[in-house]
């Protein structure tokens, strides 16, 4: 773990009155994978927004490769290029085609020519099993489909971090796995991710380092291994069994497979 | 139906059809941008401009435009601004239209889920660019069943322009039919000329629709 891409320190959001942040500092290296999870409600979300500047922040500051996110960054379009992100609801446009989608930014954003975004769109596209669905309209896919294009499309603009928001959350059980996928093999390419996820077992998986958030604040924070099997805080071990028993549940249909 | 009165006949409807046309064109081309800026006053929320436009919006949507038009007509005289028919009609179209305009261009931008707008900022896009190619074809998209619904509501208004003499399609029915009595003729050749003007719209308009609607809907 060398050079630290992205830096909060000291981060606080408020909405009105509500605390969402308190005082929350995080460095994410280059080529780590960072998985946050929490119990709903306990800021993961806002944090990844934060991150992007698409929402303001009270207190703290965060830095890309030293350089300031926020929302009166003067170079922020192209901060956020830097910043790929995925969004739990489908976000694609709905508008434009799939390739079209893929191509829109790194034509208008970064220049490039049609050609050339449209070549890199389809190698993407093909590693993640979608090439044949580069002239479908978004609402011709289905939601692991859509997800996997929008991962495609914040890849495309060469991002050097990825957030991904609960990019599973709204989809069918059988469409998580495919997603998923998508995202450990770009773990194994050595990309730099920050993922919010319910999937505790793809956390373990996926994660170099885990982190729980709740109230605002960090937790805890370790390897999957002494996150998952030797918690150290009381709220560690609170939060893993509420999974524990929706795992046990979960693994019933998993064996007979 | 005597076919030599309709042949006598359909030079006078074929001017007045056109007088219609164009003033129906103008006023809904000037409904469009009082639409368009009614929107952008809405969507900016500077404060005492947005409530000056709900009063317009209401103001217009809830007055017939035959009394609007009397306002214009016989009003503006009254208080010094001269006036005439032609300009009177468009003005009536216009000042209804607008409202009916910012209405269904409102509910377009308003259909466009705020994600749209934050994951084209995430990819780096600008305002401009994201109103640009995310918000506004989207929205138009929404807003073009109500457009033309709208487009072809106020043509058909402007029947109500013969109550400032306007030479209009209705004018030009009732003058006939007062003058010769023929009346079987005339109205038949009033109905044939609105549908001459309006199908073709109509049609125009499922087309636009069935083009854009790729966009939205259940993404």
């Amino acid at each position: 773990m060398s050079n630290p891409i992205l830096t909060l320190s000291h981060l606080t959001k408020r909405f009105d009155e509500l605390l969402v942040l308190d005082d929350l500092s995080l460095t994410v290296h280059e080529g780590e994978v960072v998985v946050i999870v929490g119990p709903s409600g306990c800021g993961k979300s806002t944090l990844l927004r934060c991150m992007n500047a698409l929402e303001e922040i009270q207190g703290g500051e965060i830095r890309l490769h030293g350089e300031l996110v926020s929302k009166s960054s003067k170079n922020l379009t192209e901060l956020r290029q830097k910043i790929g992100m995925v969004f739990q609801s489908y976000d694609l446009f709905p508008h434009l085609t799939v390739l079209e989608n893929i191509v829109l930014a790194p034509m208008k954003v970064q220049k490039r020519s049609r050609e050339d975004a449209s070549k890199e769109a389809m190698a993407l596209l093909a590693r993640v099993g979608l090439e044949e669905k580069a002239a479908s309209y978004p609402r011709q896919l289905s939601g692991g489909q859509k997800q996997r294009v929008a991962i495609v499309r914040a890849l495309c603009m060469h991002p050097e971090i990825l957030l991904f928001d609960e990019v599973t959350a709204a989809l069918d059980p059988e469409m998580v796995r495919e997603v998923l996928d998508v995202i450990l093999r770009l773990a194994d390419q050595g990309k730099t991710m920050l993922i919010v996820t319910h999937e505790m077992q793809f956390a373990r998986a996926v994660a170099d380092r885990i982190i729980l958030l709740e109230a605002g604040r960090i937790q805890e924070e370790g390897t999957p291994e002494e996150f998952f099997d030797s918690p150290k805080t009381e709220r560690a071990k609170k939060f893993l069994q509420t999974f524990t028993f929706e795992r046990k549940r979960l693994e019933q249909p998993q064996s007979q497979n | 139906m005597n076919w030599t009165v309709i042949r006598q006949y359909l030079p006078l409807y074929r001017k007045a059809a056109g007088l219609t046309v164009r003033i129906g064109l103008l006023g809904i081309a000037a409904a469009i941008l009082i639409g368009l800026f009614c929107t952008a006053v809405q969507r900016s929320r500077i404060p005492v401009f947005r409530q000056l436009v709900s009063a317009y919006i209401e103001l217009s949507r809830n007055t017939p435009l035959l009394v609007q038009l009397f306002f214009l007509y016989y009003g503006l005289p009254k208080i010094g601004v001269p006036t005439n028919a032609v300009a009177c009609g468009i003005a009536g179209l216009a000042f209804l239209g607008g409202s009916y305009m910012a209405e269904a261009f409102r509910s377009g931008v308003e259909a466009i889920d705020i994600i749209q707008e934050e994951s084209a900022y995430s990819l780096g896009l600008s305002r401009g660019q994201t109103l640009r190619y995310v918000i506004f074809p989207q929205a138009f998209s929404v807003s073009v069943p109500a457009f033309v619904a709208n487009v072809i509501f106020l043509l058909k208004e402007t029947s109500v322009f013969s109550a400032i003499s306007l030479m209009d399609l209705m004018f030009t029915a009732k003058d006939l039919i007062g003058l010769y009595y023929k009346t079987t003729e005339s109205l038949f050749l009033l109905v044939v000329f609105y549908l001459l003007i309006l199908l073709p719209i109509s049609l125009l308009g499922t087309l636009l629709e069935r083009r854009t609607r790729h966009a939205g809907f259940g993404t």
